[in-house]
């Protein structure tokens, strides 16, 4: 399937953000992904055309990064962290729950084509154990009645909305933000900090504590 | 695998010396050597896989752990260099070197198949042989192992097994760092890492059979080689190869005396470690089809039959001894220096003539000129070293990685060096330009001329690149490499003889064929004596009558006639008696007819002339029976395919009294020939090439038991047998009496500039032909060889943009280009290029130039569209951005 | 005394949009950078360098110091590199950082690009965190039409322009040269050391690499001095470092506190392990880093104290684990993720992970044998310190401390599968699902 003039116009305002070209290589393949839902072969090659890459330097570092997906994604990307602190805290069951309700395992896609899931490692959101992702939008502190919940509502095209803010699109829609395009949600749910965020602060407040700052500054 | 880093200076330390110890041996290296190096000085032989000398340190397979005083953790040898008073311990006097190198070798072993005994690298494996000696013998991993489908064809040459590779990375490494040719890389990560081609792109690099070679276990093997030999069976001997002017150091294995393989040897001054995939593989022609006995062509029935050698030299050396004088010698460019030589000798002495040349191409009287007076009998110019280090490299009708990969290769060492700058006369920027990051003057087939003249002159025609080459050029060490192409342009030989003049840049010829240097020195050009010395030059004469034993006044007076004036004469001899009788027939009728234009007086009187004139030849022809200029030929190793105009060349062989051949197997010149008499391929015998640099590549005889002689020593039976004995036609004796005759000291051949040529002007529909020859192609000597064949580029024509408009062509549509004489269609790649040029290969599938259109390049040809191609231009595009 | 917890660069969280130049000046930001462009390049590194600020990307190297030795007067162009790959387990400090306080970390960028004459400085952000990076981008945006940005940043003369660029998933790309070779375009590999970054990085120019809350505690320090900032902590680890703890703890969350404070007090802003449960095991630093127990909770959370006590401060972002855990299965879990995330390159980790991981599954499975409790020990040494970079000497971590801390349980590996010898249910902690 031949990429769009779209993409090629794109990629070459992705390229001309960076000192060197080859820099704009992992952003190009986000976007080449966010059209196919994967990276095609013609990802690769018009990632290589425009850079002045072979096609095997290309696929080399499509294939070094675990983002980058040689089999198409369904509409959704699911990931639970199993990585221990997600795992043990209710990662293991969630991915139990995901596959017997989808019916189908790691790296694999419903028959629908609907959803996709995969093992993700720690995702950074270790104090929201167990940690969920759609489309890489994160579900925090995510149980199995939640999750099963939120399968439906996609399923169903219902919104949902991400713990920390965003709504969720789909996975080719996400992927146009990786490559670093507007998507015009960087405003949803303001700060994002929420209560795990101010643990300390909302202690510190309640409790009188402070950092002594100079110059009358609190 | 392994080398020695240069040693400290024997006698005084070096400036930049330091001193260190290992293992408690105090030794002194040069700043900058490795650990790993400077422990080879004294033996120490510390395992390892990535490393390579030739290839950038990257510390990745922790084999060559060692410890060094004052460091908490085991260090990597190949990666550090020898520092001040370091101490170094490995696994000789170290236990942690010791410990570290064993889990490593343990770690390296648990995911390898050892299938030793099924692979092609058992018995000369670094991990079979590290595992041994560096190693815990047996292993105590249990688990699961990584597996892999195999083995994989990463192209038609090379197959790839991923479960025996241990992701040293020294291929993809090579594949980039050296030859420029990232088409192989390590794809996904950890335990899963392979290396791999890209989608659709598999790796047809010129040089893809090294990392066979480099490769440390049996992961890379070639298609060629696989399960043929086991390295315990193979006698190796070190040869030079045989394919192109480089000059490359090989390695031969051969098994009873077959060629199962070739290696690049190790040869720093020349080819460091590699070689082209050509000089590697192409070797079935050794025993393909081979000539047994001499050939005679019964005059009944046109058929040859096998002669002995006694009736088939009686023969030669009678037909010979009746032309003497009147004999053409034709030889292919692929000759030892020692056979040209003999040539050279046979024509003077037993031939009595002066009529040779070994220039089977596009050539020139410029040439000949250029060629005696600038680069005969000089010895050892620029080289290899040289051009690694110069500020400025002029490619001038020269593609290296086409014609001369070794120079590529080390073009571009210094290339990434930042030692050296390229820049190339030529009509579109190759992939070889490009990977040397070539600056490229543009010039289209006729105007090399011009656009050297304009870097002469810094004209103001030069674009920014361009007067930043011409300054360069004017730098100490700046090099002009001319190829034999521009012989056919017009003035650009002299042209660069005058920039080298003016600029003081050195001037290195670069043949295609390995033979053409040896035989320029040897003298197997008209004018030309052995050690560049004029056939016109009383010293010249005085020194080779003295050497050959023969009276001065038996060297032929005059410079004889070369491939050009020898298919000339031949071919319009005939043309020419016709033409007198045409001519006496005319003026007689003519002369009937004087009345009746009695008033066109002065027409009369030429006429008149004329008839007198001619009459007086012809009755001069009746005294003596008139003889041809040239009446036989000799020819050697000749590719009647390498002759721009073969129709031409077929003419002259029907035309000629009395032809032979000598040959290793029947070729398209055989077939005219009335003798063919049997020669030793390389393998059968010893031998020397002169290289480009002018460097002498010696090598011997492979195979024992082989019986065929060499063209000298034919040639000096033949001599014998005339009457004009030319020596014993042994290898060494050639050789001794070419060294020992040296170099001119007398005048040389003078050069006669030649005013700048321009290109042909072609009309709508038209363009200029441009062209070279592929690396790989059709080749005599890589016939057999179709693994090889399989990563040939693809035949493609080129042509601008603005050009393929005009015919109304766009990319991927064929392209028909056509002479008087044919027409060869080719898919288009648009190519930035001159306008009103189109390029196509010249000896390629599909588009053999001089078979199919004449000699046709530096013309106008016609181009026009054809239908639109079935096989895209896409593979050739990926390729050309490489 | 109880060490008291300091909000410093969190403190503004409970705004609601304390991510926006309007909010963060609202609340004085960018003063410090007012203060260090006043001043000449060389002073700002002086400031850091007086300041004791220590890289908290892991390493704790002295970020003043880094900075001096990027060459000045050379004529290449200069690069500041922001790593927010934020991958190791546990560790999840960074990307609140950048969600709730963006500014703050651009107005660190700044400075730190004029302090090594840098005038493009990019923020590597790892690819699975949409969220992070759009809100990176907008920041950016947001900065640059406020002029903190681009050419002439506040009429100092200095340019700037930030380029916010998004990873694909590979934890080595936190590893400095690997996250570079990404950021080139390529395989996230790590380099030859040396040359260092800062002589030969990002396009083999000079370059800084420093971790986001690094750079963000910059800006305080500007505005704040040198010396307000060495007033807290101690003396080899001086000032104020975002904790965040997760795990079974009532209140996981982000805490703000001086180096120095104790697991103990952590713990008890945070709420204590939950309810009807012990402390297990904790690691402070990420899975990188040795475990640690009850034993050591008095310890000072520095650079200094955690070495005492056998381990390393890491990112200091504990997990902690309660008893109903199998430090088998923990191990284990971090072992796949090693194996999962080595790069290749070399020989020890991306071998010695495969073989060790699956020998840990056999303990996990209970399927152990006796003699491999060593063999594991021994191929941990094999790997620690033999591979290229710190990933492979992150993998040989967790197993032998969690050996000597817990026998009994890989002991029990040999013929008890660990979801037996620890119900996982009772480990989970969803709300409304039954913890036995
Ligand atoms: C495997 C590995 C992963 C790392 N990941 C990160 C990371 O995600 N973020 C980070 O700031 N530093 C990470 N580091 C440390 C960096 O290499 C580097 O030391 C740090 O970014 C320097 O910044 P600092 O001086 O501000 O701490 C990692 C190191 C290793 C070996
Ligand atoms: S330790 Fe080796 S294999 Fe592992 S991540 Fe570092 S370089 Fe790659
Ligand atoms: S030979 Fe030194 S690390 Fe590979």
């Amino acid at each position: 399937m031949p990429l769009s003039d779209q993409t090629r116009v794109e990629i070459r305002e992705i390229i001309a953000k960076y000192p060197e070209p080859r820099s704009a290589l992992l952003p190009m393949l986000h976007l080449v992904q966010s059209e196919e839902g994967m990276v095609s072969t013609a990802g690769i090659e018009m990632c290589a055309e425009e850079l002045g890459l072979t096609s095997a330097e290309v696929a080399s570092v499509a294939t070094f990064y675990t983002m980058y997906k040689r089999r198409p994604v369904g509409k959704h990307l699911i990931g639970v962290c199993v990585n221990p602190q997600c795992g043990i805290l209710g990662g293991d069951k969630l991915w139990e729950t995901l596959t017997e309700e989808l019916g189908v395992d790691n790296d694999e896609t419903t028959e629908d084509g609907e959803f996709s899931v995969e093992r993700i490692e720690c995702q950074a959101a270790c104090t929201y154990a167990p940690a969920v992702t759609v489309d890489w939008e994160f579900m925090d502190n995510m149980d199995p009645d939640k999750l099963r919940e939120t399968l439906a509502k996609l399923r169903a095209g219902e919104e949902v909305v991400s713990t920390r803010g965003a709504v969720i699109r789909d996975f080719c829609a996400t992927e146009r933000t990786l490559a670093g395009l507007d998507d015009g949600l960087a405003d949803s749910g303001d700060n994002n900090a929420d209560e795990i965020m101010l643990a300390g602060l909302t202690y510190a407040k309640e409790n009188g504590m402070s950092a002594p700052l100079p110059g009358g500054d609190e | 695998m392994s080398t020695v880093a240069p040693v400290a200076g024997s006698s005084a330390p070096p400036a930049d010396a330091v001193t260190c110890t290992i293992d408690g041996v105090q030794i002194q290296v040069p700043k900058g050597t490795l650990i790993i190096r400077a422990a080879e000085l004294i033996g120490i032989e510390v395992p390892r896989f990535c490393d390579h000398p030739l290839l950038d340190p990257v510390a990745a397979c922790r084999a060559c752990l060692v410890e060094i005083e004052g460091m908490p953790k085991p260090q990597p040898a190949c990666a550090i260099p020898v520092a001040e008073d370091m101490v170094v311990k490995t696994q000789v006097t170290s236990e942690v070197a010791d410990t570290a190198q064993r889990g490593v070798m343990e770690f390296l072993l648990i995911n390898h198949p050892l299938d030793c005994p099924v692979c092609d690298k058992g018995g000369e494996c670094p991990l079979q042989n590290q595992a041994m000696t560096h190693g815990n013998g047996s292993s105590r991993f249990d688990g699961t192992k990584r597996t892999f489908a195999k083995p994989v064809a990463v192209s038609s040459q090379i197959l790839l097994d991923r479960e025996r590779c241990v992701s040293c990375a020294r291929c993809t490494r090579f594949a980039d760092e050296i030859a420029g040719d990232p088409l192989i890389e390590l794809f996904e990560r950890g335990a899963k890492q392979q290396v791999a081609t890209g989608p659709d792109a598999p790796f047809d690099s010129y040089f893809s059979g090294n990392t066979v070679q480099i490769c440390p276990v049996g992961a890379l093997t070639s298609s060629d080689y696989r399960f043929r030999a086991r390295p315990f069976d193979l006698v190796s001997t070190p040869t030079a190869c045989e394919h192109c002017a480089s000059g490359c150091a090989i390695r031969t294995d051969s098994r009873n005396s077959t060629v199962m393989r070739r290696l690049a040897a190790e040869d720093p001054e020349v080819n460091e470690d590699w070689n082209c995939d050509k000089g590697r593989f192409a070797f079935k022609y050794l025993s393909e089809d081979r000539i047994k006995t001499p050939l005679i062509r019964d005059p009944e029935t046109q058929e040859f039959y096998s002669a002995s050698w006694p009736e088939a030299l009686d023969l030669v050396a009678d037909k010979l001894a009746d032309y003497r004088g009147r004999t053409g010698v034709i030889t292919g460019g692929r000759l030892t220096r020692d056979d040209a030589y003999a040539y050279a000798k046979f024509a003077r002495v037993a031939l009595g003539g002066d009529d040779i040349d070994f220039r089977v191409r596009a050539s020139s009287q410029e040439e000949v000129e250029f060629l005696s007076n600038k680069v005969a009998g000089t010895g050892l110019g620029v080289t290899y070293s040289d051009i690694e280090s110069s500020p400025m490299v002029l490619l001038a009708g020269l593609e290296p990685e086409d014609e001369a990969a070794s120079i590529f290769l080390r073009l571009r060492k210094g290339v990434l060096a930042g030692s050296t700058k390229v820049a190339s006369v030529s009509s579109w920027v190759s992939p070889g330009s490009a990977k040397l990051q070539a600056v490229v003057l543009a010039a289209a087939p006729g105007d090399e001329a011009m656009v050297i003249d304009a870097l002469l002159k810094q004209s103001s025609a030069l674009s920014e690149a361009g007067f930043e080459v011409s300054t360069q050029l004017r730098n100490k060490g700046a090099v002009i490499l001319v190829g034999e192409r521009l012989a056919a342009s017009p003035g650009a030989l002299s042209a660069v003889a005058a920039l080298a003049e003016e600029t003081g840049a050195k001037l290195a010829w670069v043949p295609r064929r390995a033979g053409d240097r040896g035989a320029l020195d040897a003298g197997a050009l008209a004018g030309l004596l052995p050690g560049g010395r004029s056939l016109t030059d009383q010293t010249a004469r005085a020194e080779i009558a003295q050497a050959w034993g023969i009276n001065e006044s038996d060297l032929p007076a005059e410079p004889g006639l070369d491939l050009a004036g020898i298919l000339e004469a031949l071919t319009t001899e005939q043309e020419v008696s016709d033409e007198t009788e045409s001519a006496v027939e005319s003026a007689d009728v003519e002369a009937s007819e004087e009345q009746e234009v009695a008033d066109e007086a002065l027409a009369e009187d030429s006429a008149k002339a004329a008839v007198d004139q001619i009459a007086e030849e012809v009755q001069l022809g009746d005294d003596e029976p008139q003889e041809p200029r040239i009446d036989a030929l000799v020819l050697g190793g000749v590719d009647i395919r390498d002759v721009p105009n073969i129709e031409l060349m077929r003419e002259a062989l029907r035309e000629a009294s009395f032809v032979v051949n000598l040959e290793t197997r029947l070729s398209g010149i055989s077939a005219y020939a009335d003798v063919v008499l049997p020669v030793a391929v390389d393998i059968e015998r010893i031998g020397a090439y002169a290289n480009w640099e002018g460097r002498l590549r010696q090598f011997p005889k492979v195979n024992p038991e082989a019986t065929a002689q060499t063209d000298g020593r034919v040639l000096a039976m033949i001599a014998d047998e005339m009457g004009y004995p030319i020596g014993t036609g042994d290898v060494v004796e050639y050789h001794n009496e070419l060294d020992s005759l040296g170099y001119t000291t007398g005048e040389r051949v003078s050069f006669n500039s030649v005013k700048p040529g321009s290109a042909q002007t072609p009309g709508s529909g038209e363009a200029v032909l441009a062209s070279w020859k592929f690396l790989l192609d059709l080749g005599m000597l890589q016939t057999g060889d179709d693994y090889l064949a399989g990563t040939r580029r693809p035949s493609v024509a080129r042509l601008s943009p603005a050009t393929a408009q005009s015919i109304g062509v766009t990319e991927g549509d064929l392209v028909k280009v056509s002479s008087d004489q044919g027409t060869i269609e080719l898919p288009l790649l648009l190519t930035d290029m001159p306008d009103g040029v189109v390029w196509v290969p010249q000896n390629s599938p599909g588009s053999e130039v001089y078979a199919t259109l004449g000699d046709a390049i530096g013309s106008t040809v016609r181009i026009a569209g054809g239908p639109k191609a079935v096989s895209d231009a896409a593979s050739a595009d990926a390729e050309v951005s490489a | 005394m109880a060490t008291a917890l300091t909000p410093v660069l969190t403190r503004y969280w409970d705004q609601k949009d304390s991510y926006t130049v309007a909010g963060y000046e609202r609340n004085g930001g960018y003063k410090g950078l007012r203060k260090a462009l006043d001043m000449a390049p060389d002073d700002v590194i002086e400031q850091i360098k007086a300041s004791g600020l220590r890289g908290r990307g892991g390493a704790g190297f002295p970020t003043g110091l880094k900075w001096s030795f990027v060459p000045q007067g050379d004529d290449k162009p200069h690069y500041l590199v922001v790593n927010a790959d934020e991958s190791e387990p546990g560790a999840c400090k960074d990307i609140p950082l950048m969600l709730a306080s963006p500014q703050q970390l651009i107005e660190g960028m700044i400075i730190a690009s004029y302090a090594i004459r840098a005038n493009h400085a990019f923020v590597y952000i790892r690819g699975e965190v949409p969220h992070v990076i759009r809100r990176m981008h907008a920041a950016v945006r947001d900065a640059k039409a406020n002029g903190y940005l681009g050419k002439n940043i506040l009429g100092s003369g200095f340019d700037l322009e930030i380029v916010v660029h998004g990873g694909a998933g590979a934890y080595i790309c936190g590893e400095e040269t690997a996250l570079l070779d990404s950021l080139e375009g390529r395989r996230g590999q790590p380099r030859l050391k040396p040359p260092f970054p800062a002589v030969a990085g990002l396009y083999a120019s000079p370059t800084v690499v420093n971790n986001v809350e690094t750079i963000s505690m910059t800006s305080q320090i500007m505005r704040y001095g040198a010396e307000w900032y060495s007033s807290f902590g101690s003396e080899k680890s001086p000032g104020i470092k975002v904790f965040a703890v997760s795990g079974h703890v009532k209140r996981p969350g982000i805490y703000e506190a001086p180096l120095g404070i104790t697991m103990r007090e952590l713990l008890d802003y945070a709420g204590g392990i939950r309810e009807g449960h012990k402390l297990k095991f904790w690691v402070v630093g990420g899975s990188s880093v040795p475990m640690l127990t009850e034993d050591h909770l008095d310890a000072p959370l520095t650079y200094e104290g955690m070495e005492e006590v056998g381990t390393m401060l890491g990112t200091a972002t504990p997990m902690v684990f309660d008893d109903t855990v199998s430090v088998v299965r923990a191990i284990t879990g971090w072992l796949d993720f090693y194996k999962h995330e080595s790069c290749g390159k070399c020989t020890p980790c991306r071998e010695g992970t495969w073989w060790i991981d699956q020998l840990l599954h056999r303990f996990k499975d209970g399927e152990g044998k006796p003699e491999e409790l060593d063999l594991l020990n021994e191929l941990c040494g094999n790997i620690l310190g033999r591979s290229f970079c710190a990933l492979g000497d992150a993998a040989a971590t967790p197993y032998p401390q969690a050996l000597k801390l817990f026998p009994q349980e890989f002991e029990a590996g040999i013929h008890t599968p660990a979801n037996e010898a620890f119900d996982p249910m009772a480990s989970v902690v969803f709300p409304g699902v039954k913890t036995s």
